[in-house]
């Protein structure tokens, strides 16, 4: 039995919680046995060494938040489990709170999981040798790519490969705006507002659509798989606002559509910006797909495409580091 | 630039690869090689034809060291503008003296701009320009592209490359 606590019981939080309950029989079958013992949000949180069904938190969270009293601190002193999922809020900058989470439970001897790109991007090495001195694994499939497994592939997949390159389309939001903004020919602001509306772009669009979010997956996938020590402020990173209806429309008349590109090459360059892309190009994708080219020195080029978002899309990358951990 | 060799060699071993090290010792990357062994001339001896790309710097240097061997180049042809790449530029093209722009490229003798298409949306709005460059080879289409990237950058204009692969 593997005895879990969760930290964060947002959107991906609450996806974790639902599959985990729906996949019980399934993982019985596969010999394991996972077990909730812990569920911590902004305010409060849940414990109980004996498992609290999953379903119970997601009842609470439909109505408001976890029991106040419980704090994070809590849990680390007085909880024994196993694994730890960390899946708060994105901060680029400091990486916080999940970088003092996931720490702490590195240094309590836990394996950890999270879906965050902040920690990774602000220490990813520190994480790594922290885990590797306290003997635990640190999986963080969700973080680049949603729900598509590009991190698993080229550790696992394409093991003895060296990647000489990728490139992608890492942010699903920008995305969609530039394939509308070209199949109907209408401005990005308008895009933008829709695309709002859809829930597809945040009020504030700023990480997505000025490469921010693109550049920080770059960069954990720069650390992760191709071993470039780099950090954000490494990327050169221009964004997809000055992109105009004439642009979109000369490009396509010429064969053209234009991404938001994420690339990284092997000399450690890094960089994000709108790219002109040939019409029958693996890359030329429409709608909020995320998308993967790289290239290796074995298996030749590789082309991997998938969901990068989602609640349950992206509790399925977890899922997954939670059975490659455990079994 | 890239560069075609014709010649012709004796038909024995190892005389191929007296003509190649010339090329290789220079820093040239050889492209294709035919060695016609069917068509020996009179006097027994096989054409060849080498294409290589080169610095333009040091292409002297091998035909120094060719002509050093005493091999017999019958041509020597180079190719010119065979590597092309599409742009787009998105800003305010036309105020900012497009034709500067252009002139910069087509005066480096190594590139030119040889296709332009240009939307003129209303005035103060910016406008977008597909250019395709063309040049003599990899390095120099490289160095072409330098320098719209430059001129982008000095005169607040965006600039688009094509995806790598
Ligand atoms: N959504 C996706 O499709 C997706 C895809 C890939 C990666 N991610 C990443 O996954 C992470 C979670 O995303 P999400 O969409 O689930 O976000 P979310 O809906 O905003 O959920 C965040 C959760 O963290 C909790 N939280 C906030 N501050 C906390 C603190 N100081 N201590 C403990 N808990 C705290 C929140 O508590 P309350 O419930 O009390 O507000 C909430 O439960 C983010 O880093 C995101 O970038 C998301």
């Amino acid at each position: 039995m593997q005895r879990i606590v969760l930290v964060g019981c947002g959107v991906v939080g609450q996806g974790f919680l639902e599959i985990i309950s729906r996949k019980r029989n399934i993982l019985k079958r596969m010999g394991l046995d996972f077990r909730i013992v812990g569920v911590i949000d902004s305010s409060g949180g849940v414990i109980d060494e004996n498992g609290i069904d999953p379903l119970k938190i997601l009842e609470i969270k439909k109505r408001g938040n976890l029991p106040e009293g419980i704090r994070f601190e809590d849990v680390i002193n007085s909880v024994d489990f196993d694994i730890g999922i960390e899946v708060t809020p994105t901060n680029p900058d400091t990486g916080e709170p999940g970088l003092s989470y996931i720490k702490a439970m590195i240094e309590r001897g836990v394996d950890v999981i999270t879906s965050n790109k902040g920690p990774l991007i602000v220490a990813y090495k520190d994480l790594m040798r922290l885990a590797s001195k306290n003997g635990v694994q640190f999986k963080f499939e969700a973080t680049v790519g949603g729900a598509m497994p590009v991190i698993s592939l080229v550790e696992r997949s394409l093991a003895g490969n060296q990647i000489l390159s990728i490139e992608g389309i890492f942010n699903g939001t920008s995305n969609y705006i530039l394939s509308r903004m070209e199949k109907e020919l209408l401005p990005y602001s308008q895009v933008l507002l829709e695309a709002q509306e859809l829930g597809i772009a945040e009020k504030d669009p700023t990480f997505d659509v000025e490469g921010i979010d693109t550049a920080g997956k770059l960069v954990i996938l720069a650390n992760a798989i191709m071993g470039i020590d780099a950090g954000i402020k490494d990327v050169e990173i221009t964004g997809i606002t000055g992109i105009t209806t004439e642009a979109m429309d000369l490009a396509q008349r010429n064969g053209y559509a234009i991404r938001l590109i994420g690339e990284a090459n092997r000399e450690g360059q890094l960089k994000v910006s709108p790219k002109l892309i040939p019409r029958f190009h693996p890359l030329a994708l429409d709608g909020t797909l995320n998308a993967a080219l790289i290239q290796t020195d074995l298996a030749g080029e590789v082309f991997i495409i998938g969901r990068g978002a989602g609640k349950i899309e992206t509790a399925s990358a977890i899922l997954s580091d939670l059975i490659s951990i455990s079994t | 630039m890239r560069i075609t060799l014709d010649l012709e060699i004796k038909d024995v071993p190892g005389e191929l690869i007296k003509v190649l090290h010339p090329i290789s010792d220079h820093g040239g990357n050889i492209i294709s090689i035919v060695h016609n062994r069917d068509k020996s001339t009179p006097r027994g001896r096989v054409p060849v034809k080498i294409t290589f790309e080169i610095d333009r710097k040091l292409f002297e240097g091998v035909m120094r060291d060719l002509k050093d061997r005493e091999i017999d180049i019958i041509r020597v042809g180079e190719q010119r503008l065979l590597e092309k790449k599409t742009v787009l530029l998105i800003g305010h093209i036309v105020h900012t003296d497009l034709t500067d722009t252009i002139d910069r490229i087509d005066s480096t003798g190594f590139a030119e701009v040889v296709d332009l298409q240009l939307t003129m949306p209303d005035l103060n709005y910016p406008s977008a320009a597909l250019v395709t460059v063309s040049a003599t080879g990899k390095k120099e289409l490289g160095k072409a592209l330098e320098i719209l990237k430059d001129v982008g950058k000095k005169k607040k204009i965006l600039v688009i490359e094509p995806v790598e692969t």
